[in-house]
């Protein structure tokens, strides 16, 4: 590169045409890296462990609402302080009423056969739990398998209640700068409730 | 500051911590809990998307990454068919993308941990399962199969899986992710308990 471009922002290196395949390759260290974080942070939070994760079904153990629930706060703070301040995009994903509904009690009913959901489940092959595999393999053979009923499944089941992209703060009527303060505090009282009244392990 | 810059600042003020944890963290191989403070492992989460939407701009998700594995494997094995599926017809439903690269990387970085904190596993069975379904290693991979598929089935519908509705859609205060997460863990309690206490 000619000395003289180097005074260009570097983001600017990313959109040179002869850049596009380093590109690439960075957006997968770049995940890779991530996940390595992501990863080892669930081994840690112990959400890796199929006792863990069946007792929050069984509603015997609330480690998974513990990392849960400040993971959402903390982001929220953060996401919607970043996009105020213009440095991200949001990135939501439509509400269906009734594909939400009906495909997350689906995913439901298999994350309390499996025990490990697809991130846990990744984590829980990293940690040595070798029956992880079976749920890896399974989940691909159901992205199939859904792919196959998805032409069906949108001329269906997606239209139900079709709102497109619907948040919190646009159905209460409230601005996001209202809203996640409140919303912080609430999810922190819902904690310091699990953690008071029903699990009290730090 | 430049992008690299900042990405190697970000990258230890995250390693930094964990390192330390790492070093000092007990050995406990029969350990059923967290090695961490579940608080603090959701904060940092929940900080590592913040680093995701602004350095790779996406939203921290898993079960996507399985839908590309198997479109690649499908356009393999039946490539006309596979591009004839309507979730398929857009190519970029199955390449190797930043979500399989994630995923990958929470599988090296679960086992770093666990490793770290001499809490690898090494098994097929876990002792839960044993004590109430007996030693059949098949009957735990018929049921761990039959689970991952309607995991995927249902989180392709409804868009998402604990982390992408869970955690992503839930910060973003959507209305749908909060509605499927209330469907992941109604449909998940009510099979637990019907699996552990019928």
């Amino acid at each position: 590169m000619a000395q003289d471009e180097t005074r260009k922002p570097s983001r600017n290196e990313d959109r040179h045409p002869d850049g596009l395949p380093e590109k690439r390759m960075s957006e997968l260290g770049l995940g890779l890296l991530f996940g390595v974080i992501f990863g080892f942070l669930l081994q840690k939070g112990g959400v890796a462990k199929y006792e863990v994760l069946i007792g929050m079904l069984l509603l015997e153990d609330f480690t998974v609402m513990k990392v849960m629930l400040p993971a959402v706060v903390v982001g929220m703070v953060g996401i919607y302080a970043l996009h105020s301040a213009g440095l991200v995009k949001l990135h939501i994903k439509p509400t269906r009423y009734g594909a939400n509904t009906l495909g997350g009690i689906l995913f439901g009913i298999g994350f309390g056969l499996a025990a490990y959901c697809p991130g846990t489940g990744a984590a829980a092959l990293g940690q040595g739990n070798f029956d992880a595999i079976a749920v890896l393999l399974g989940l691909m053979a159901g992205s199939y398998v859904f792919a196959e009923a998805s032409g069906w499944l949108a001329r269906t089941v997606n239209p139900w209640g079709d709102r497109g992209v619907l948040t919190l703060d646009r159905v209460l009527h409230l601005k996001p700068r209202v809203l996640v303060p409140v919303m912080a505090t609430v999810l922190v009282l819902v904690l310091v409730a699990i953690h008071v009244f029903v699990d009290p392990r730090p | 500051m430049s992008r690299r810059n900042m990405l190697q600042t970000a990258g230890l003020i995250v390693a930094t911590p964990m390192l330390a944890f790492a070093q000092t963290e007990a050995v406990n191989p029969g350990a059923t809990g967290p090695a961490w403070s579940p608080y603090l492992v959701g904060a940092l989460i929940g900080v590592l998307s913040m680093f995701t939407f602004y350095f790779s701009d996406k939203a921290l998700g898993a079960s996507t990454a399985f839908a590309s594995v198997a479109g690649l494997i499908g356009r393999l094995i039946a490539p006309r068919h596979t591009d004839s599926l309507h979730y398929y017809a857009d190519k970029k439903a199955s390449k190797i993308d930043w979500q399989v690269a994630l995923v990958i990387g929470v599988i090296i970085g679960a086992f770093l941990a666990a490793w770290s904190g001499g809490e690898i596993t090494g098994r097929w069975l876990p002792p839960m399962w044993t004590e109430r379904f007996g030693e059949s290693v098949w009957l735990r991979l018929a049921v761990a199969f039959l689970g991952g598929g309607l995991m995927a089935f249902g989180a392709r519908m409804a868009g998402g899986c604990t982390s992408g509705h869970g955690i992503s859609g839930a910060m973003q205060l959507s209305v749908g992710s909060w509605i499927a997460l209330l469907g992941f863990f109604a449909g998940g309690t009510a099979t637990a308990m019907l699996l552990f206490y019928a």
